[in-house]
């Protein structure tokens, strides 16, 4: 066994025990948290196909971003858990087929004598001073410009609306426009007035 | 030499040689680093000090010796902090409320990886080099938001969601300012961007000059990044408390080893991809001046880093509101209106900073 395939299996361990923990754990906050620990496993596998964009991209955004939100969101909320595990058994024939339907799928695809990984045929190595960076830039700006630009097009429409549904301006609220409180100088607010202290009385 | 002097424990451990050596370099790059943060903390005493006119620490020394007056300080304060009580909360999540500071910590250290310290010095020569920096920055406001949360105190917990929401909305602005390295430099990998800042006129083709907004945002983004002066919201003590008030002892020590190696983090990758890195300020045709090395990247992170204490000791701490207002509606229409400029600069006769 080599180093690499050494570090192939911990990290799968690692992903699938997490993965599991993520549905699995009590409380939302360690589901959470687990999750944070599969993607940084995920990462750590797609780097080691040569996808290293991919899998730091996956780091930068998923987990620098999206789920440091996701965990403000779950830290704030006071989740009832049993609420949640209310009616699990009656779930369960339903979300059991849709597993089941899904694991069936992917195992005729992935193992099946039909489609299976072997009969596609493996990539070419990459020659040398191949950077799947510049390779992911060049065809995302030349060859998939329009879509590229439709989905940031969609993107900057979800932030507008986002920020249209919350923004609002509160009634009672002590704002003060920075600006305003930029341009204060010392003569508009306080006044030295001249006061010769108490003479005594001769 | 080296090779020689290699060869035998390479014999010796067979298989498991690759990763002992990667563990021996890894501790050469951490090892002076530690040394480096113990003895900034005793450099930013000092210079206040100085800047206050007064004298700053200069009693504690080693073995009675009286001219090393101040230097055992660093060593004082790191040995009382690891003999103190560590006391955890009650009702406090005991594993999480360990875990924050390393958590705080590591990607710190973790991004030591891809810094180029001259042109054959470096651990990982990556080829998205600033990408996984990016990542590894992102990742540090995890110690923050599991420090407060792990607490089980409102006040902690409200601190850590200040913090937070601090860094990461910091952390746009660094992006962008990063995005217009890159295009200058034509690459991620941070060798290249530094080779890409060389050439006949010295310290005016280092990219500090055509990226001049984008290096000062990144330098005040850094400052904000790391929780330092003006931006310290979360140790102001005079209004709020911030994330780690439920820490004390080696824990509360190892956040402020992630906020000194953070700092030092930002002074070296601004060195590198606005200051020229390892080149000389001089031009190459200079001759011993105009050689880069180990040496120039060091002086530039110390007067970086110089700065950031500079930016204690002068300005007074921002207010959360203002502190997001700069954030989002100074630094981001800044890098953005920058980056297109720059990308119209590169198109022109005029841009030459690059062949």
């Amino acid at each position: 066994m080599t180093f690499q395939q050494l570090i192939f299996w911990f990290f799968s361990a690692v992903l699938i025990f997490a993965a599991l923990r993520v549905i699995t754990a009590r409380n939302p906050v360690h589901a959470a948290l687990f999750l944070v620990l599969a993607f940084c496993t995920a990462a750590g596998l797609w780097i080691q196909l040569e996808a290293e964009f991919l899998g730091i991209a996956l780091v930068l955004v998923y987990v620098g971003a999206v789920m440091v939100l996701f965990l403000f969101v779950v830290m704030m909320l006071d989740i009832n858990i049993e609420k949640l595990r209310e009616g699990f058994w009656s779930y369960l024939p339903v979300g059991a087929t849709v597993a089941l339907l899904m694991v069936a799928e992917m195992a005729l695809v992935l193992t099946g004598p039909w489609f299976g990984l072997e009969d596609a045929p493996r990539p070419p190595a990459a020659p040398a001073g191949y950077s799947n960076t510049k390779e992911l830039g060049r065809l995302l700006y030349t060859d998939y410009v329009y879509p590229f630009e439709l989905a940031a097009v969609i993107l900057l429409v979800a932030i507008v609306a986002a920020i249209a549904l919350t923004l609002r301006r509160r009634k009672h609220g002590k704002y003060i426009n920075p600006g305003d409180q930029v341009q204060v100088r010392r003569n508009d607010r306080l006044k030295i007035i001249s006061m010769p202290a108490e003479k005594k009385g001769d | 030499m080296l090779d020689s002097l290699l060869a035998y424990p390479q014999a010796l451990l067979g298989p498991l040689w690759p990763v002992v050596w990667t563990l021996v370099k890894i501790m050469l790059i951490v090892a002076p680093l530690m040394l480096c943060v113990a003895y900034l903390t005793l450099w930013e005493r000092k210079l206040i000090g100085y800047m206050q006119i007064r004298k700053g620490p200069n009693r504690v020394t080693f073995f009675g010796i009286r001219w090393l007056g101040g230097w055992a300080q660093p060593i004082a304060d790191g040995l009382k902090l690891l003999v103190k009580e560590v006391i955890i909360p009650a009702g406090s999540n005991k594993f999480l409320f360990v875990l924050a500071p390393v958590l705080a910590l590591g990607p710190a250290l973790a991004a030591w990886a891809v810094i180029p310290f001259s042109p054959e010095l470096i651990l990982s020569n990556i080829d998205a080099g600033l990408l996984y920096l990016m990542a590894m920055t992102s990742l540090g406001v995890y110690g923050i938001i599991i420090a407060g949360w792990a607490s089980n105190s409102k006040y902690a917990f409200l601190g850590s969601l200040r913090s937070a929401a601090q860094i990461v909305s910091y952390e746009i602005a660094m992006g962008f300012s990063l995005v217009g390295v890159l295009m200058a430099a034509q690459s991620l990998n941070l060798a290249e961007i530094v080779k890409a800042q060389q050439n006949s006129a010295g310290a005016f083709g280092w990219f500090w000059l055509p990226l001049f907004p984008l290096f000062i945002t990144y330098l005040i983004s850094g400052v904000a990044e790391s929780n330092r002066a003006p931006f310290d919201v979360a140790e102001g003590e005079s209004e709020i408390v911030g994330f780690h008030v439920e820490y004390s002892g080696m824990t509360f020590a190892v956040f402020s080893l992630a906020e000194y190696s953070a700092m030092i983090l930002i002074s070296t990758l601004t060195s590198i991809m606005f200051l020229g890195g390892w080149l000389s300020p001089f031009p190459v045709s200079w001759g011993l001046l105009g050689t880069g090395g180990f040496g120039w990247l060091f002086a530039k992170i110390f007067f970086v880093a110089s700065m950031f204490l500079w930016f204690r000791a002068t300005f007074p701490r921002y207010r959360y509101d203002q502190i997001m207002r700069l954030g989002w509606k100074v630094f981001i229409p800044v890098t953005l209106v920058w980056i297109v400029v720059l990308g119209a600069w590169m198109q022109t006769p005029l841009w030459i900073w690059w062949k």
